[in-house]
């Protein structure tokens, strides 16, 4: 165990109201996956912002120990971190639509990273940008170099933008929801890439994302993400086969996986859970970003009733979140899970 | 009974240049597409993006002139109908509605542009139908008043459906309808059109690249590859028994969730498909696990197996 990254006890508010991220904890390895897994809104981006040191405006962070390496997040002054962003560091975000820059050449924005953190000349970056994009999975790279992000379409544009975060050979990759807008068979082609740079550069993966299916496949470690904490973390064998807190067990009890696959699935006791956790699920209500004068009425602020209790540390899960007595009428809209996990609700 | 949609041979080929001095490709985005839905059907369409799916919806909408072959709407040519008989027989709902929807507008009046465009429908008996569609699609009355930045992605995405459906038309076209929402909200839609069709009796044709999403709400599948539909099937049929490589390579895409199996290979190796470059013989075979020297001459077109269409020599 090398820890890459280190972030314990991190709180992000957004102005003085909202508390998107209240007390969340996580440790990457070297060469490991760990995959953050909760639904919209549950402040999973907003900790991987937070990490890399990209605020928005007006929010607050504050965090016992961001570290990457031995250098600590919090001492590092603005230039230092733009040092370590795009080199040791990089990430993926979440729209490929607007994160590439419209008024320049895919060729000169990939260029631009190795020009200027390993002060290679152009020629030499324009070829490791060509050798990337043909790795991602795009035809004709050295073509595409020469085009604007508006002539690619959105899968294209999120393959540049994973092979632009590879350009340094980061140690720690964080990558935001990469694959969600992308088909299923450049998804595992990119995945793929991705272990495989893994295996060889000993890559430190930090994946975002609320599909368990690419969880389970990638994940070395899972942490569990709702309402802005982590709820749960646990090696992945041991999150599939023994769920312990109940958000992550009805997370598992509606994975989607078309019929056909989930007949000949192993693990399909989860997605076959049944119609108890499905009802359980109906009555809890969305959790929103919580205003930070609500902090000591939360729990009963956003679940009517419950009767509460509270795991300790890591490993065990922080069972903020227990589920209503079935005599409760749930008032608020359902909670939103992925896609075909609600389908199975309804 | 009247075939809802009936596609013959459909072609729609683009010419483009890349530079002016340049010789002109083709790109041939649908090639020799035919199928029949059934009133009260619903088609799903999947593929990878790029293979045409979204040209033939927009074919299929009368939005772009096929090139060649027939396309029928209700039993009629849908060349010959003009756009407002087209409109009430056939309407989209657009992949994005943060887009899709005018910032300007009122919703009022952006789902009462269409009763208006129709001259027949008296301006007192307009705002009565918004408002019954509204109400309909889980809407309050006083939405009708905004805009659509005053709306949450769920509530815009209800004006887009509602939108549709205020001529009460029999075929509603859903072109990638949940890729750019959010789950939550992804959900809310789905449910809400499974609702409408039932009852309103809908024909849906439903694109989309989420094979999750298209097994809940299709009764038939038609798999796409490089501009032509390369197996179609009920929904069961497609997802139970995939007889086409491409399907297979689909399906052994998705991720299951089971921690101890790794990321899979598709088996479709690195290279894409271009459809400015079809090659000959069967369209699948640079990419197919399962190639054998037939493929690489004979066209498997039009290849019914059981009563499914599975272009595939080894099917």
């Amino acid at each position: 165990m090398w820890p890459v990254l280190e972030v314990a006890n991190l709180q992000v508010t957004f102005g003085d109201s909202v508390a998107a991220v209240r007390g969340a904890s996580l440790t990457v390895n070297r060469g490991e996956t760990h995959c953050l897994v909760g639904e919209s809104g549950c402040g999973k981006s907003v900790t991987a912002l937070a990490v890399m040191n990209l605020p928005a405006r007006g929010t607050e962070r504050r965090a016992d120990v961001p570290r990457f390496h031995d250098t600590d997040l919090r001492r590092l002054s603005e230039r230092g971190m733009a040092r370590l962003r795009g080199n040791k560091v990089a990430m993926v975000f979440q729209e490929p639509m607007t994160s590439l820059n419209p008024a320049y050449t895919i060729g000169s924005q990939m260029a631009e990273v190795l020009q200027r953190h390993r002060r290679a000349s152009r020629v030499q970056a324009l070829d490791r940008a060509a050798e990337l994009l043909g790795r991602v999975g795009i035809t004709a790279p050295d073509i595409r170099l020469k085009q604007y992000p508006h002539q690619l379409s959105g899968g294209l544009r999120q393959r540049v933008m994973i092979a632009m975060a590879l350009m340094c050979e980061p140690e720690l990759l964080i990558a935001d929801e990469p694959t969600t807008a992308l088909d299923v068979t450049v998804q595992t082609q990119i995945l793929r890439l991705l272990q495989t740079l893994q295996r060889e550069l000993g890559l430190a993966l930090l994946l975002i994302t609320y599909d368990l299916g690419i969880v389970a496949r990638m994940a070395q470690h899972v942490s569990v993400m709702y309402a802005g904490e982590v709820v749960e973390s646990a090696p992945v064998e041991e999150l599939f086969a023994a769920p312990t807190h109940p958000y992550t067990r009805g997370l598992l009890a509606c994975i989607p996986v078309p019929g056909g696959l989930a007949a000949r699935c192993t693990a399909r006791q989860h997605s076959r859970r049944g119609a108890a956790h499905r009802a359980q699920l109906r009555r809890l209500c969305v959790p929103r970003p919580l205003r930070t004068r609500d902090a000591g009425v939360r729990r009963t602020n956003r679940l009517p009733l419950c009767r509460r209790g509270q795991g300790e540390g890591f490993g065990a899960a922080r069972c903020t979140l227990l589920v209503l007595s079935p005599t409760t009428r749930e008032t608020g809209p359902p909670l939103s899970l992925p896609i075909a996990a609600r389908l199975a609700m309804c | 009974m009247t075939a809802a949609v009936e596609v013959r041979d459909v072609c729609r080929a683009f010419h483009t240049r890349s530079g002016m001095m340049a010789s002109e490709h083709v790109v041939r985005a649908v090639d020799g597409v035919s199928f029949n839905l059934q009133p009260g059907a619903v088609l799903g369409v999947v593929g990878e993006s790029g293979c045409g799916k979204s040209t033939l919806a927009r074919l299929i909408l009368g939005l772009l002139p096929a090139s060649s072959g027939d396309l029928l709407v209700d039993g009629r040519r849908l060349a010959s109908l003009d756009r407002r008989e087209r409109a009430q027989l056939i309407q989209p709902v657009f992949q994005n509605p943060y887009s899709s929807l005018n910032p300007r507008q009122r919703v009022r009046d952006m789902v009462g542009l269409l009763l208006a465009a129709q001259n027949d429908i008296p301006v007192s008996k307009r705002l009565d139908r918004v408002m019954e569609m509204l109400v309909r699609v889980g809407l309050s009355a006083e939405m009708a008043e905004r805009f659509p930045k005053q709306l949450s992605g769920g509530q815009r995405q209800r004006v887009a459906i509602a939108r549709a459906l205020v001529l009460r038309p029999r075929i509603v076209v859903c072109d990638e309808l949940t890729s750019a929402l959010d789950v939550s909200v992804q959900a809310q839609s789905l449910n809400l059109l499974a609702e409408l069709w039932r009852e309103l009796g809908l024909t849906y044709v439903f694109i989309s690249h989420n094979l999750a999403v298209v097994e809940h709400i299709a009764t038939e599948v038609a798999v796409m590859y490089l501009s032509r539909f390369v197996e179609q099937a009920p929904v069961d049929a497609l997802f139970w028994d995939p007889r086409h490589p491409d399907t297979q390579a689909l399906l052994a895409s998705v991720l299951t969730p089971e921690p101890d199996q790794g990321v899979p290979d598709g088996g479709l190796g690195d290279t894409y498909p271009d459809p400015a470059d079809i090659p000959p013989g069967c369209r699948f075979h640079p990419r197919c696990p399962v190639v054998f020297d037939r493929c690489r001459t004979d066209a498997p077109d039009g290849i019914v197996r059981d009563g499914r269409l599975t272009e595939c020599l080894r099917s």
